[in-house]
């Protein structure tokens, strides 16, 4: 209603020109990927590119796929390796073998789900903990998670494959998940969330004889759903393009991710513009279809987050 | 938010199930590698006598970075010695990261496939591998390359690398572009060697007729590094370390003037955005009309496309050359070897499976065919009796015009890994138009100060 | 806000202490294991000559020396100087940008809206890597889109060497770190205007306040706290940039930050007697002055 009611000002016409332009043009990457992948190879490297595919092609698509292969789904069970011989991690494989390409998306799709369900759990409680309850050393604690926030991974790159290597998690997709579920971003979130819960709601749950955990599952953590739901989309994008942990910490093919995947395509001694386009293609379609589909949620979820700063 | 979890949950195995129906016409004979996976955990009584999976992994090599060409010979090595082989291939980009990351861990592959600069100057003699030297006895002694040999040979006599193949990195034109700038006088087809003065006007005619970028002195990074060192260091005829290995000298009157031309001549750009394999993909596409980061499997097959020896993309005749030199001189090709080296896991059984392996691929039999796989030379004429030739017509001419030109394995020289980014720094400051005398001081220091504090 | 301290008697406190330390633990395990300790370690490192090649070369203790050569490296010093350029160009502009962008969207159609929103979050969920992986090739010397387009324009007569030029290869990474960073924020600020006070927008235009006046006087106090949130992403955002150092020039082009440097040293350079410990006493620094910069961020959010 409000929209209508405000006029057609200069300034609001040229802004909105220059909105679409810059929408174009931030589009244009993810055009120019979807479409590369769809020329073919002399197409690609012709000096004058050509804005749409003369051709249709899904050959760059068969080569990437035929690169490599490796079984659907494998997964190691974390800390297998201490209580097995020769401290071979015991691993669980299904599935027929893919081209590798469709199982770095399938790790990479597990990797994110595991990451984003562990910090969700350990982050609502934790926040919440820190907001509203009064333990001794509280305030040195949440200093120490406001301060590492921000640190890069890079800091600690060298102490951290120490450790993921005694703990015989190196070259698993845990080795990535549980660095991430470390990061303190998300009890930050939380305790932020947590902070308008109103007190007097936790102190008659307590005088009703509700036990600590009670309280937090059946009080608060419909009061903290939307929170919850913020820090889920964080967490799930930023584990999916945390490319950083994944190149330190897996090392053979069929446990890359798909970005990873991307990246080894691209250093290789033959560079194939065809085929990364294909992998770039094939990372950023299937979780931008996602995104459409419920981006109603992300939306509302980032937002809800933020404003209680 | 318990229903987008679920439809994430959801999607994961909707995406699963997709992966399976969509792909199987793509799969491809399964062997059950897979599920030899925990079988370790049962059978540890028969440890001593050598473990029955091992790790490979290998550098992409020449046609070694093909898993379609390398895999019939791995599963005919599982199926003689039965012993499983988990393969991987590494980049040159990443592929040191990943290694040094897993030796800071001690998860090491058991073994490797590299050349000696790594193999024996980095990790053997900072004691991560194996001495290989019970390995090679006098036959194999009088077998085996004596230079690729040496080049596997740390100071003390271990022998950290077994040697496969090696193969001399020289520089390729695009023929047709040439005859097209009329400046094919220059190129003689016989020997495949020119003099600085045919090379300069070789560019010229090139630029004169197409503009732009003829050649690029390439330095985004280490990628394919020897074909700017040699095209610099050929071009007065000039070394760029000392004879035993353990300083640099490129602060050399030679190595400046090479610069200086380079820098100062129409059509070669020093360009910092392009590696090696860039600047190979820039040649196939004919972007660019010389390429300096060539050799026989470029030649053989140009940028791994599979789109037939010899041409590029556009069907252009592609002429490999030698890096010029001042008149007179013979060109001293970059040398490469290449061969397996095995990680020292501490586990006795393992390393005795990567000896079977290292035995399998390098002293045997089958040794030709794995040469065969590289699109390189084998760095031995014999093997266990059987002898080593390669059939392919085109390896056997190139054997013939490039490899007498090969020069010595400086890659050795201590503090190497330093040194190549010192390499391609300076490379980039000369570009960037910094005064070249002095860049040269500085970054050979540099190299220096590296070789010193290794 | 809920209980004042000190009226809670001792049993209670040690009732807090428990339930407190029991719900923090699940996250402690996490943090304390994978951020913490690795943090203490890499300190400690920070004081020695450690290095990959412990077989051959034991670790000494070496006191100050990490750090005091640090600051005669020149390649750190640019790395530490391109980061906090990046950081403090991105951040702002980022802000700017966002803002500017959702305040413009804001009075538009809610289809259009949600249209021009969802457009400007792509580039966050297309990934880091494929977006490096297609911007390395728009930016091509040779065959990119970007030099085709500007050359056909007229703006240029040679190709630009984006990546190859120190000149642009920093400014070029920073742009294509923006285009993946203000999603979020913009998605942020359109709710943020969404639950300004109407009646206090009203009663301002009432009083023949302008639409710039109404927004910096009215708005903006009130967009504070997801403001203080955006410049926390933010700076977070701008210290990831690692892939695409990596993936674009490998620290050259003048283009090197402390990031990329640790991982360089710590990796490339393991010959070099020490490069661990370097390498770690590199993280020291640049962990102390992200906990200053983050320290100064909540103090000035504090204050609001």
């Amino acid at each position: 209603m409000k929209l209508g009611e405000k006029r057609a000002t200069p300034y609001r016409v040229i802004s909105v020109i220059i909105l679409v332009i810059l929408a174009l043009l931030f589009l244009f990457p993810l055009y120019w990927i979807i479409t590369g992948s769809l020329k073919p190879v002399t197409e690609i490297l012709n000096p004058t590119p050509s804005f749409f595919p003369k051709e249709f092609t899904l050959n760059n698509f068969d080569r990437l796929f035929a690169k490599r292969s490796a079984p659907l789904w494998e997964l190691a069970v974390p800390f297998s390796a201490q209580f097995s011989a020769r401290h071979q991690p015991i691993i669980f494989s299904a599935g027929p073998t893919v081209p590798a390409a469709i199982r770095w998306l399938v790790n990479t799709v597990f990797m994110a789900v595991a990451a984003m369900l562990l910090t969700c759990i350990t982050a609502a409680m934790a926040g919440y903990a820190l907001a509203k309850k009064r333990f001794q050393g509280r305030a040195i604690l949440f200093s120490l998670i406001v301060c590492a926030m921000a640190l890069p991974k890079q800091v600690i790159l060298i102490p951290l494959i120490k450790e993921i290597s005694a703990l015989h998690m190196w070259d698993s997709l845990w080795a990535v998940i549980v660095p991430t579920v470390g990061w303190p971003f998300g009890v930050f979130l939380m305790k932020q969330f947590s902070e308008s819960i109103p007190g007097e709601i936790l102190e008659a749950a307590r005088i009703d004889g509700s036990s600590e955990w009670h309280t937090f599952y059946n009080v608060v953590t419909p009061m903290i759903k939307p929170g919850i739901g913020a820090l889920a989309i964080f967490t799930f994008i930023n584990s999916w393009n945390d490319y950083f942990l994944q190149l330190i910490m897996l090392g053979s093919g069929s446990n890359y991710t798909i970005s990873l995947g991307i990246a080894t395509l691209q250093s290789e001694t033959s560079i194939d513009l065809g085929i990364l386009m294909a992998g770039a293609a094939l990372a950023a379609v299937p979780i931008i279809i996602v995104f459409l589909i419920f981006q109603k949620y992300f939306t509302q979820g980032i937002t809800m987050g933020a404003v209680k700063g | 938010m318990k229903k987008l979890l679920a439809v994430l949950l959801a999607m994961t195995m909707v995406l699963g199930l997709a992966a399976c129906g969509g792909n199987n016409s793509q799969t491809t004979d399964t062997p059950p590698a897979s599920t030899d996976a925990p079988a370790p955990a049962e059978t540890p009584a028969e440890a001593p006598s050598g473990a029955d999976s091992i790790t490979v992994w290998v550098y992409p090599v020449g046609g070694w970075g093909d898993e379609a060409k390398v895999k019939p010979l791995i599963d005919k090595f599982t199926a003689d010695t039965g012993i499983s082989v988990n393969m991987e291939w590494l980049a040159y980009a990443d592929g040191d990261d990943k290694v040094n990351s897993a030796l800071t861990g001690g998860n090491a592959p058991d073994v490797i496939m590299e050349g000696p600069e790594r193999l024996v100057a980095n990790w053997g003699v900072n004691g991560h591998m194996v001495d290989l030297r019970d390995m090679i006895d006098d036959e194999d002694r009088s077998e085996i390359l004596p230079a690729a040999l040496e080049a596997g040979t740390a100071a003390d006599g271990s022998v950290y690398l077994y040697p496969m193949f090696n193969v001399a990195h020289c520089m390729a034109v695009n023929y047709t572009a040439v005859k097209e700038a009329g400046a094919e006088a220059n190129i003689d087809l016989e020997t495949r060697t020119w003099t600085v003065d045919q090379f300069d006007a070789t560019v010229k005619a090139l630029y004169d007729k197409f503009g732009g970028t003829v050649a690029a002195v390439y330095c985004a990074g280490q990628g394919g590094d020897q074909g700017t060192r040699e095209l610099i260091r050929n071009r007065y005829g000039t070394k760029l370390t000392n004879a035993d290995h353990t300083a640099y000298t490129w602060n050399s009157p030679e190595v400046i003037n090479a610069l200086t031309d380079l820098k100062n001549m129409d059509g070669i750009a020093f360009d910092a955005s392009l590696q090696g394999g860039d600047e190979i993909a820039k040649f196939y596409q004919g972007v660019l009309k010389m390429a300096f980061c060539w050799n026989a499997a470029q030649q053989l097959d140009p940028n791994s496309a599979g789109t037939g020896e010899g041409k590029t993309l556009t069907g252009d005749e592609i002429v490999y050359m030698t890096f010029p030199t001042q008149p007179g001189k013979d060109p001293e090709e970059g040398s490469g070897v290449w061969g397996l080296g095995a990680f020292d896991t501490g586990d006795a059984g393992r390393i005795e499976a990567a000896k079977t392996f290292i035995k399998y691929m390098c002293d045997s039999e089958n040794c030709s065919q794995a040469g065969d796989i590289s699109n390189f030379f084998s760095c031995r004429s014999k093997a266990e009796g059987v002898e080593i030739k390669s059939s392919n017509p085109l390896l056997v001419e190139y054997y013939g015009k490039m490899m007498p030109y090969m020069g010595e394995y400086y890659q050795i020289t201590k503090g190497w890994a330093g040194a190549r980014t010192e390499w391609w720094n300076m490379l980039q400051r000369v570009g960037a138009g910094d005064d070249i005398a002095e860049t040269v001081a500085k970054y050979e220091a540099n190299a220096n100060a590296a070789a010193a504090a290794g | 806000m809920a209980n004042s301290p000190n009226k809670i008697s001792r049993a209670l406190q040690r009732r807090e202490n428990v339930a407190g330390y029991l719900f923090m633990l699940p996250s402690l395990i996490f943090f304390v294991g994978f951020v913490v300790v690795p943090m203490i370690i890499c300190i400690g490192y920070g004081f020695t000559d450690a290095n990959m090649n412990s077989k051959t070369a034991a670790t000494t203790f070496v006191g100050l020396k990490n750090f005091i050569d640090l600051w005669q490296d020149e390649t750190f010093l640019l790395a530490l100087k391109n980061t906090f350029l990046i950081v403090v160009v991105s951040v702002p502009t980022v802000c700017l940008f966002s803002l500017w962008v959702s305040s413009a969207i804001y009075h538009l159609k809610s289809a259009a809206l949600s249209a021009f929103r969802i457009i400007f979050y792509l580039p966050v969920i297309t990934g880091s890597v494929a977006v490096t992986v297609v911007w390395k090739w728009m930016y091509d010397n040779y065959t990119g889109i970007l030099n085709y387009v500007l050359k056909g324009a007229g703006l240029i007569e040679q190709n630009i060497n984006f990546l190859g030029d120190e000149r642009f290869a920093l400014w070029c990474i920073i742009l294509i770190l923006f285009t993946t960073s203000v999603g979020q924020p913009i998605v942020l600020y359109v709710s943020a205007l969404g639950n300004v006070d109407q009646t206090l927008v009203e009663a301002a235009e009432v009083d023949g306040a302008t639409d710039i006046q109404v927004f910096w006087k009215v708005k903006w106090p009130q967009m504070m706290p997801t403001t203080l949130y955006i410049l926390v992403i933010t700076t977070i955002n701008s210290f990831q940039c690692f892939a695409l150092i990596q993936l674009l020039t490998q620290g050259g082009s003048g283009t090197n930050t402390v990031m990329y440097y640790i991982y360089y040293t710590a990796f490339k350079l393991t010959e070099q007697r020490g490069h661990f410990g370097y390498a770690n006493a590199m993280g020291v620094v640049l962990a102390i002055f992200i906990g200053i910069l983050s320290a100064i961020q909540f103090k000035l959010g504090k204050e609001k």
